[in-house]
């Protein structure tokens, strides 16, 4: 390995030493998003020098952030499920090869070259975690939110997954398997979410209003009341 | 390696906090920063593993470090490392006099359509697996150094192949680009139990993408 603990230190400490707890507390309120802190600076700087260096296009930085913040996202994932819960025969595909399913609906990209799709039923619960990193399926749910890259849950999810159900809302029956998967490989986990009872009526548009990202990720089930249902 | 990112199964984080309306990024720096990223290893000459340099970072910074100062870390290192810029450079913030204008690799027009980017292990080539689904297999008790996939808490336990993932090249050699080591990787249930003795549910599971020098036959 070419880089070194001094490495880190020299590159990192300013950021690091001024801002305790940050990345564990999602409760502080983000002061740096007003007052410039050292990481705005240095990126800042990065960024120009790269320009300069014309190793990145500004415009093409402006859009993968578009990209990032408005293309991919939950919503992408929810149309995925509703159409699986209204089309059985896109619910087998759905199940047997998730990458090309999902690309039917025009989902494709970015940690998605190979996207495993688990079904939730009255006895089986799906749980998806990366332990080690923040593995997550960015085609159809977007870039991972804090708590899923957290110390809190990667330790816990795999160890303990019923508390954490527990603390989104969500009770599992004793009775039922809890399937954690803990995304080591290029795979990544996208749960299918039981379809909520009274849904029959529903249109597709309506069904994916009731999909969260959370029911998808396997802490919360799908429906107007989520996991407290 | 024994770091502090390969957490499962540590106890004493707290409960999960869940941000409300979270946004994709908290700061505008965040954003940037993964599409510099994102522009860079299209290049070709970026390195798109920033994981072993992030699991590099010690324990206490790694802890305390939000997750885009982590990358930000990494992706400092890497830069440096790459020969793209040079330190002095970085230091600087501006480019070396006389250094040569590279045409930047990612267009906005490829920009927009999130590309597909095919992550370095994924390989066809074609492999013998040593093993097949329905089969018992034990996770190695191995403790490398450097880059690994195979979490600490899972090793020395039993499970069953539940799926065969196909041929992906061995992180622990290809990020550092000594070789590729192409092999199955696959789907390999444990009862939770196995891993966490009689406190965990007799029904419960979890399941973990295990290349095949992690494994040995049970």
């Amino acid at each position: 390995m070419s880089t070194t603990r001094r490495g880190f230190l020299a590159t990192t400490g300013a950021a690091a030493a001024g801002d305790a707890a940050h990345g564990q507390d999602m409760g502080h309120g983000h002061d740096h998003q007003v007052v410039p802190s050292d990481p705005a600076l240095r990126v800042k700087a990065l960024e120009s020098l790269l320009v300069e260096k014309g190793l990145v296009d500004r415009a093409a930085l402006d859009a993968l952030v578009d990209t990032y913040e408005h293309k991919v996202g939950p919503r992408n994932g929810a149309r995925v499920v509703a159409r699986a819960w209204k089309d059985p025969a896109y619910k087998q595909r759905l199940l047997e090869n998730g990458t090309s399913a999902i690309a039917e609906l025009g989902y494709s990209g970015e940690q998605g070259a190979d996207i495993r799709v688990v079904e939730n039923t009255p006895k089986v619960h799906n749980l998806i975690v990366c332990t080690l990193c923040s593995c997550y399926p960015w085609p159809v749910l977007g870039l991972p939110p804090v708590w899923y890259k957290s110390a809190a849950y990667r330790s816990r999810a795999v160890i303990d997954p019923r508390s954490v159900l527990r603390e989104f809302g969500t009770e599992i029956a004793d009775d039922a398997e809890v399937r954690v998967w803990d995304s080591t490989a290029a795979e990544r986990y996208l749960v299918l979410p039981e379809r909520p009872a009274g849904t029959e009526n529903l249109k597709e548009e309506e069904l994916a209003a009731l999909v969260t990202r959370d029911s998808m990720i396997g802490v919360a089930k799908a429906g107007p009341l989520g996991g407290k249902a | 390696m024994n770091g502090v990112h390969d957490m499962g199964g540590m106890q004493g984080f707290g409960p999960v906090h869940a941000e409300k309306d979270e946004p994709v990024f908290h700061a505008r720096w965040e954003g940037r920063l993964a599409a510099m990223r994102r522009a860079l290893i299209a290049t070709g000459k970026f390195p798109a593993a920033l994981r072993p340099a992030i699991e590099s970072i010690p324990p206490a910074d790694y802890l305390r470090m939000s997750y885009y100062e982590k990358w930000l870390a990494a992706f400092v290192e890497l830069l440096a490392s790459s020969g793209l810029v040079t330190r002095e450079e970085i230091a600087s913030g501006k480019a070396r006099r006389g250094s040569v204008k590279s045409v930047p690799a990612l267009k906005v027009s490829e920009a927009g359509s999130f590309p597909l980017r095919i992550p370095a292990e994924m390989l066809h080539t074609a492999v013998t697996p040593r093993f097949r689904i329905g089969q018992s297999v034990r996770a190695r008790n191995i403790n490398p150094a450097g880059h690994t996939r195979l979490p600490r808490y899972a090793r020395g336990r039993t499970g069953v192949i539940d799926k065969d993932h196909g041929v992906q090249a061995l992180p622990d050699t290809n990020v550092y680009g000594k070789a590729e080591n192409p092999q199955h990787v696959y789907g390999v249930r444990f009862a939770a139990r196995e891993l966490w003795g009689e406190q965990a549910s007799p029904q419960d599971s979890v399941h973990i993408d295990l290349w095949e020098d992690y494994l040995e036959p049970a």
